[in-house]
């Protein structure tokens, strides 16, 4: 299973995440944002950081950058893609997904290890957790409110499309305690925690992130 | 050469920290009797060519494609009048009135 990791100016987790990819068994693939080229890649992750330093909004300048356009299309076709943190701001400003991240309500950088329940793994990024797995994800951000129109939250609701939702606390006044949202189709996986950086016991908070890398590696090996 | 405004703002009904903390800030400093505060975003553009619809509905599409988050944010297109020209922050206080 080949992982493409898109690198755009100002992104930070990108090693990160193709770390991540590979200690989950799959191949990682680097991509460049100015390159509208995928690499013929199974799967595509957008990583965190501050891409184009956040000038505008969050994502709002990442999502006309040449990859995009082929994420864009890509995604539309069933590509898996996953979007962490930045990414999951990229998904939304490309429409991938419906929402939007706005500042933290308390108006802090926030920075801990976050309890979250997996309420769907019947998404590619998600499939190797049991339903309503309780894990342990980093979570690291400053603009991660997650908010949407009322009519917008109840069909995500009932469409089973909160993909992980916050336990013990709200740590940014995210709507529904919501911590990664999937599109209708499943495959477009925005997610505001960094499981990329909870896959070594050495450095993180356990190893309960790989499940997000894993799931497709598994897949790819069959 | 034609110049716009267009002014971008967080809608009512999303919380806006950033004016929630001026407005905490301003009784702080003495300003009394300030019930909100609301934090936007203002743009001037230049195009080229004179003001009319065509380039106000291009201006508009601008807003809506790139400068504003219509999820969260609505955003007003007007000609830029040189009498709202902002006051220099910089100015003696006495040559800016």
């Amino acid at each position: 299973m080949r992982i493409g990791v898109v690198t755009f100016p100002g992104s930070l987790d990108d090693v990160d995440a193709a770390r991540a990819v590979r200690l989950a068994g799959g191949e990682a693939v680097s991509l460049w944002h100015a390159d509208p080229d995928l690499k013929a890649v199974d799967a595509v992750v957008l990583p965190g950081g501050f891409s184009y330093g956040d000038y505008l909004r969050c994502g709002a300048i990442s999502r006309f950058a040449p990859v995009m356009t082929e994420v864009v299309a890509a995604a539309r076709g069933g590509l898996p893609v996953l979007g962490i943190c930045n990414g999951f701001q990229i998904l939304c400003e490309s429409h991938l997904l419906p929402g939007a991240l706005t500042r933290n309500d308390h108006r802090k950088f926030v920075c801990r290890d976050q309890r979250l329940r997996i309420e769907n793994n019947r998404t590619p990024w998600t499939s190797s957790y049991a339903e309503n797995a309780e894990v342990t994800i980093v979570l690291k951000n400053g603009e991660g409110g997650f908010v949407a129109d009322e009519p917008t939250l109840q069909r995500l609701e009932g469409e089973g499309r909160v993909v992980a939702r916050y336990l013990d606390v709200n740590p940014n006044g995210s709507l529904h305690d919501i911590a990664g949202i999937t599109n209708e189709r499943g495959n477009v996986v925005g997610l505001m925690p960094h499981p990329e950086h909870a896959v070594e016991e050495l450095t993180g908070a356990g190893t309960d992130g790989l499940g997000f890398f894993a799931g497709l590696a598994a897949l790819g090996a069959v | 050469m034609a110049r716009y405004v267009v002014d971008v703002m967080p809608k009512r009904e999303i919380l806006d920290p950033q004016g929630k903390a001026v407005l905490g800030a301003l009784p702080r400093l003495g300003f009394e009797g300030v019930s909100d505060v609301r934090q936007g975003k203002r743009f001037e553009i230049e195009v080229e060519g004179e003001d009319d619809d065509r380039q106000r509905e291009e201006v508009r599409r601008m807003a809506e494609t790139l400068l504003a988050n219509p999820v969260i944010e609505y955003f007003t297109v007007h000609a830029h009048e040189p009498s709202v020209e902002l006051v220099d922050a910089t100015a003696d206080d006495s040559g800016a009135s």
